[in-house]
Formats: structure tokens, sequence, C-alpha cells
């Protein structure tokens, strides 16, 4: 693996750190642009990893903040641009529930830059390539993120407060 | 047999990697990748063959799964979009439900797009390894089949939709043919010859046209439009506007006393069918074969219609009373099983090249135009005069015009070489005048067009090979004075020429229709870059779209010419035919569903849904999704604030398990 064993957020990553972006793509626009893309043999930065879903509008917030805990540098999102959408308007829905998204990351500490929508329709295959381009470049600049250490963080504090609240539950019944 | 409970009892995993003859392998270490997915928690079978999608491929799977039990298969090799369906196939055939198979696409996502081996052998792993992750949560399911209406709309009323409706009515199946114009035709109706056999386009559509009209199971509408279209393959709801003509449709002749009666006694509007070289009057019937033989009164020019007053010596001459002034729109509501797209191209506007002087000198014509003025019935009556009444000693045809060039449109409009030699001949015959063709490349490939070509060289059509500068009236010699002078450089001869001539011809490139992108939206499919429709596969699946029962046939895909057009159409006729002779489409079973026991009744889903498919339930206090109209986006799935929706195919644990797959390399260290 490429990957270093430690890496926090702040260090310097070795010389051949390359970032590991999770994208999801909707069936009928980016993800057939990325196949245009293939077919058209269009090279581009091998950091970005697609999960195929119908639709944009399928993205739960959640497995964007999934992806980061489980060590994502970077997320990306395709759909189709607006009024395009094979289901009429889940991109949409996709774009009002990513705005909220982008201000729970922020609060989390995760820059802008890790975290893209892009629309991209299913002739755009150069757009695909320079997308993800773009993408790894930024991410690579950024460094690694170390999200899991941090989560494990999270989790004990979340620990930490549960107790307390069990504690403080116990007493009042008390 | 294997267990087909839902989940399947434990993971016995097939794993098979596609070396894609070198496509995969020439890029990705297929053996390094099989070898490392061997060492997965789940994987029985780890296996590299040349081609997976080959019988000896497929065969290969089946036996896995007789022999050592498989119970979930992953195939690593190209596109979902392309072989899904493929293994899916196989894996049924073997006994297993086709919902345990998941592909993971190396090839268009990892090996035709990277060049360093070591990343992409890398990300192939990751992939994998998602994947695996993710069959582990996969679950048995059955498709959902839906019953095919057997009628079909065609959209558009060129030589494309008119075939496609002719060949589907022959077999029996109804057909709505809709068109826009008052007449169907199309450009094939405004050509007069038709290249290479030069037979005369009228002769060969006209027929077609009447065909049409008298069909038993063609429904001809025209002077309509499509409105809105619902529903799904096999079940389309489409609602068509159609425009009034202010003529009861069923009554009229045609005998046209009520155009000779107009208070208008001479023609004065720029008559559309001849692009504007003649005219005509408020009320009139486009050209003489025109289908439906209906006429009509345009609302922009009849005086009654602008500006509610006139002698109406229209209706005093109309015996069979059909004239209507308070015909209003119709909506006509239909419902078919399959959709043909067939509307067309619209030729290049020369006015973007204004170098080439058209719109300034009058003497430079459209490629369109000159087709009306060779035609017997055209404006002339065939006759090649200038717009002052002469006849041209010289002629210049200037090839691509909006095509082949970074400036207006890239790509090669395919049909203006051949349809400028067309000219070329037809003008020659005309007029005997010095005929000079302007051309970059000569590009005739088609059964007879070489050949000519050939003929056109030994006719004596000069023929210069350089891309035009400029169209200029502006004389450096006496012999071009009062003329038109085309500069060029002869690239043959590497010199730059003057050509005085009297008459210009500008061979148009063909373009996607200005209201494309209105159109695919309306139909709920795809533009290629440069707005033509995209088809679902480029050699595969030429008239296919990527929504299920809309098909596309003629220019509205691309440029071509009339042979390729009806052999199209046809094909898109017969693909829509394969539907409903099958009678049923298996649908993907990726619909959502409600786990009741987890909905909150908050009802954030209910609202969400474009297709309405999800309701209250006021007595258990409950959303609930109606499978027959949900179409497997997802959305409300994300949306769930309890988690309590699911989508088949696309379940969150299926989603997390592929994304911890991809990651769990990292999570590790």
């Amino acid at each position: 693996m490429s990957q270093p064993t430690e890496k926090p957020s702040n260090g310097n990553p070795p010389a051949t750190w390359e970032p590991r972006i999770v994208a999801f793509f909707c069936n009928w626009c980016t993800y057939t642009a990325a196949d245009l893309a293939g077919v058209s043999r269009m090279k581009h930065a091998a950091n970005v990893r697609i999960i195929r879903v119908m639709c944009s509008g399928r993205v739960d917030p959640q497995f964007v903040l999934e992806a980061f805990a489980k060590g994502a540098d970077g997320v990306l999102i395709g759909g189709c641009h607006f009024g395009d959408c094979h289901y009429a308007e889940g991109n949409y829905k996709a774009a009002r529930r990513i705005r909220m998204l982008r201000r729970v990351l922020a609060g989390m500490g995760i820059e802008a830059d890790r975290f893209r929508l892009e629309w991209i329709s299913a002739s755009e295959g150069e757009k695909v390539k320079l997308v993800i381009n773009d993408m790894a470049e930024k991410v690579k600049a950024l460094g690694p993120l170390g999200m899991p250490g941090q989560f494990k963080e999270f989790d004990r504090e979340m620990e930490h407060l549960e107790a307390e609240a069990g504690v403080k539950e116990v007493a009042h019944a008390g | 047999m294997p267990d087909t409970t839902p989940t399947n009892g434990t993971p016995r995993i097939g794993f098979y990697v596609c070396h894609c003859g070198t496509n995969i392998a020439g890029t990705v270490d297929v053996k390094g990748l099989a070898d490392y997915v061997a060492t997965l928690n789940g994987v029985v079978v780890s296996r590299e063959y040349k081609y997976m999608c080959s019988d000896p491929g497929q065969e290969l799977i089946q036996q896995d799964i007789r022999e050592q039990k498989l119970n979930r298969i992953v195939v690593a090799s190209c596109s979902p979009l392309l072989h899904e369906h493929t293994f899916r196939h196989a894996t049924a055939q073997a006994g297993l439900n086709p919902f345990f198979f998941q592909m993971v696409n190396i090839r268009e996502n990892v090996s035709w797009v990277h060049t360093d081996h070591a990343a992409a052998t890398e990300k192939a792993k990751d992939l994998a390894r998602a994947a695996i992750r993710r069959v582990f949560s996969h679950k048995a399911l059955e498709p959902k089949k839906v019953p095919i209406n057997p009628a079909v709309l065609v959209v558009g009323g060129g030589i494309a939709g008119i075939h496609a409706a002719l060949t589907l009515g022959n077999a029996g199946k109804h057909v709505y043919l809709v068109e826009r114009e008052p007449t169907i035709g199309g450009h094939m109706a405004m050509f007069d010859k038709t290249f290479p056999t030069l037979d005369c386009a009228a002769c060969i559509l006209t027929p077609k046209m009447s065909a049409v009209k008298s069909h038993p199971n063609i429904t001809l509408w025209t002077y309509s439009e499509v409105a809105n279209v619902d529903g799904y393959v096999g079940n389309y709801k489409v609602k068509v506007k159609r425009k009034p003509r202010y003529i009861k449709e069923d009554l009229c002749v045609g005998c046209m006393e009520c155009v000779t009666a107009c208070i208008y006694k001479d023609a004065r509007f720029p008559d559309e069918f001849n692009v504007g070289l003649s005219k005509r009057k408020p009320v009139y019937i486009p050209f003489p074969q025109a289908t439906p033989q209906v006429v009509l009164f345009d609302p922009e020019t009849c005086l009654q219609l602008k500006k509610g007053k006139c002698k109406q010596t229209c209706i005093e001459a109309c015996d069979r009373e059909c004239i209507d002034f308070t015909q209003t729109e119709e909506f006509k509501d239909i419902e078919v099983g399959t959709i043909i797209l067939a509307t067309g191209f619209q030729p290049f506007d020369p006015t973007k090249t204004p170098y080439y002087g058209y719109g300034q000198y009058p003497n430079v014509y459209t490629a369109l135009e000159v087709e009306r003025l060779v035609n017997a019935s055209g404006p002339t009556g065939g006759e090649v005069v200038l717009r002052d009444g002469s006849h041209p000693k010289s002629v210049g045809i200037i090839h691509c015009v909006g095509s082949r060039d970074e400036k207006t449109n890239r790509w090669c409009s395919r049909v203006c070489c051949m349809y400028s030699l067309k000219l070329a001949h037809l003008v020659k015959e005309h007029t005997g005048a010095e005929v000079y063709n302007f051309y970059i490349d000569m590009r005739t490939p088609g059964k007879g067009y070489e050949e000519f070509y050939d003929k056109l060289l030994k006719e004596g059509v000069h023929f210069i090979r350089g891309r035009v500068a400029e169209v200029t009236d502006w004389a450096m010699e006496p012999q071009e004075e009062g003329k038109l002078v085309v500069r060029v450089e002869d690239t043959l001869i590497g010199t730059v020429r003057r050509v005085p001539l009297d008459m210009v011809i500008l061979s148009q490139g063909l373009e996607p229709r200005a209201d494309a992108q209105d159109v695919r939206r309306l139909f709920n499919i795809s533009c290629a870059t440069e707005g033509f429709f995209l088809e679902r596969h480029p050699k595969l699946a030429p008239v296919n779209t990527f929504t299920d029962g809309v098909f596309i046939a003629g220019a509205c895909q691309g440029p071509r010419d009339i042979p390729d057009t009806v052999a199209q159409a046809g094909a898109a006729a017969a693909e829509a035919l394969a539907l409903i002779d099958a009678g049923h489409m298996e649908l993907e079973p990726n619909t959502a569903f409600i786990r009741e026991e987890d909905c909150s009744g908050c009802k954030s889903c209910v609202p969400l849904c474009p297709y309405k498919a999800i309701s209250f339930l006021e007595d258990k206090k409950k959303a609930w999704i109606n499978e027959a109209l949900c179409k497997g986006c997802g959305t409300c799935v994300a949306a769930c604030p309890s988690g309590s929706i699911v989508q088949n195919l696309f379940e969150d644990e299926q989603i997390f398990n592929e994304i911890d797959g991809l990651l769990s390399e990292l999570a590790q260290v």
C-alpha cells in the first residue's frame, strides 16, 4: 500500500502519498460520462473510486460522513445538470441536502475542497477528467485528512458524555 | 439447488477478473488482483480469464456455482452498463438468483483511463474489495414485469417518421404520428432529386405520404406537438397539443376555393415551403402534394384572426362550411407503450458565417433554396434564375458551410459533399453554366457515391480544393466587375485564387434542431455534446436511448442521408415491435419500500417523490410506497430520518459495505 501508516492531519505526508477520493456518481449522467471518458481513453488521476447510485438524490449525507470516517481524503458527488435529472428532481434534493452537509463538514474541520458536487451530463466525459484531476490536485495539496483517528476521539467523547448523562439520569431517577 | 432464501446463507463468493484481451490485462495486474481477492473473507474461488463475457467465460462461472456451491458472484470487467445483464443471465442460468451478482468496472473506470500500472492495480483491488464486501448484504430479488401497450407514438413526420409509422402500421400496430408542421414530408419533400440515383424526391416520397394518410392503423396529427409525457416503458401517457387550423379537417377536401377567394388578391407573405423564395396567402396549402390535403389559416397574417375584422370572403366561397374561426388549441390524451423520436435536423444558418455574404449579396443562396429553384414545382418552375431574373453563367458551390469548422460546428455533416455534387449536376443541366466546387475533402462513402463523383468529374464540373476565405463583390480586375468573387487558396497548386461568379451556393451543414434540448427533456433522454440525441450505445444500440421504450431515428441522432435514415427508422420500428411482441418488459427491481415497524410517520418522504408514489396511511400513521409508481431513484431513502425506507439493490447496508470495503485497507492501518 502506498498509504502511510500514520498521518496526522497537519503533518507532512510522505512524497509517495496519494489521496483517496470516494465518488458517488448517478447512473444516468455522471456514471455514463465516466464510461465515456473511459471509452474515449481520457487519461486522468487514479485517486477516485466510483460508487454507482441510481440518482444523486440517493446520496445520504451519512454516506459522505462514513467515507470521511473510514479514511477518504475527499468525497465527490456527480449528478445530472438541473433540469436534466432522469428522475425529474433528485438532483435538486441532492443540492439542498449537500448545502446543509457542507456546514456540518465545516464544523468538523473538513476543508471545503475535500467535498465537491459536480453536475456532469452523459456527454461530458471531458468534464469527468477535468474535475477528477483538479480535485485530486487540490486534495493532494491539502494532505491527508486522517479522520479515522479523529473519529475515535469523537467516539471516546460521546462515550464520556453518555456515561455522564447516564449518571445524571440515574441520579434523577433516584 | 442453491439456497435462495433472501440472504442465501453464509457467503461463498466467486470472483472473476476479465483480461478483456489486453484492454484490462495490459494495464491492471490481473493475476495479482485475483490472488489478492482470493485472500479476502468469504471468497471461495478467485480466477482470471481472457474474456469473461465469452461463452467459456460464462460457463466458468456456472460450473463454479454448481460445483463449489457459490452463492455470490463478483466479476471485475467492463462497465455494468455494458455487460451486467450478460453476467446476471449467466448467474441465473446456473440456478442462482441473478441479484447475488455484482460487477466491478475495471475497464472504463480503470485500465482505459490510467497509465500507471501500479496505481491502476491498486485501484482495481479497492474496487474489487468493495464489491466483495457489498455482496455480503445482497438479497434475492424478482424483476418487476410491466406489460407493453401495443400502440406507438412516432414524433416527426419526415421520411424517418413516415417509414417507422408505415412499418409499424403494416405490422398491425396502432401508430400515432405527430408532426409539428401542417404537412408531413419533412426536408425530403423540399428536395428536388436525390443522390446518387437522381430519382425525384417527390416521386419516391409522396406515395409513402399518402399511404400514411390512408393507413387504417395510423392516426395522423399534423400541426400538432407533444405537450407532455408521463409514465414509463410500456405505459406512456402522452398529451398532444393540436394547433388550430381554423378549418374542420374532416370536412375540407382541399379544393382551395377559399384560397382563391381570400381578400388578399395577391400572395404576399413568404412561403415557408419554398424557403421564402415565393409568396403565399394567409390561407394556403403548403405544397401541391401536402398531406393531409387540408388548407390552414396563418393567424399571423389572416386579417380576421389578427384584427378580428375582414369581409370573410373565404367563408362565402366554402360551400362545405369548413371554416371555423372560433377554433382553439385542442389537447388529446393518448396511451402508448413505446415512442420513436424522428424530429430531424435544421440546416445551418449561413448568416453565422458573414464572410460568405449570405443576406448581404442577393446572389448568394443556400443549398436548400437552390433545391427549390431547380424543382419543377418550385418558385421558378424549375428554372435556375438569379434574383434579378437573369441566368447565371458561372456558379460556385462552397462546401462545409457550418461543418468541419472550429468556429461553427466541428462535425462533418456527411451529406453535403454528395448533395453539392447533385446540385452541381442539376445546375449545369438546367443552365449550362460553368460550375465550381470549393471543397476541403471530397467525402463520398456509400453505394454508388464515388461513382457519382466520378461522373461529375467527367461532366466538366470544376473542383478546387481549399476552404473559401470569403465571398466579396469588390472587383480587382475588369472581369470581376459586377460579379461575386470567391477568394480561396487552391491547396493543390498552392496559390490564392479569385474566382468571379454570378451565383454562389452555400452547402449548409446539418444541425440539431434549436429546441432539441426541450424535446429531449420532454422525453427524458440525453443529448450528446453537439446537441444531437444521444444513443444508448454508439455501435450496438444506435436507435435506443437510456430511457427504455424511447427510440430515435434519423437526423435527430446525427447527420445522415436518406438511405441511412430509412434504415434507422426501420431499426427503431423493429425495436418497438420486439417490445410489443414480447408483451412485457422486465424492469430493474430497484424500487423502494418502507419497513413499517421503523417508520415514525414524520411524512418527510411524502413530498419528495416526483412520481407521487408515497402516500400516508392515516389509519396506521405510516408512509406507504406504491411499488408500481416508484421508479427507484432512492431520494426518499436518503431523506428518511429513521432509516425505515429501503431501496432494493441499493440498500443502505450495501452502500455502507461498499464504502467500507473501498477504504478498509486504510482503516486497518
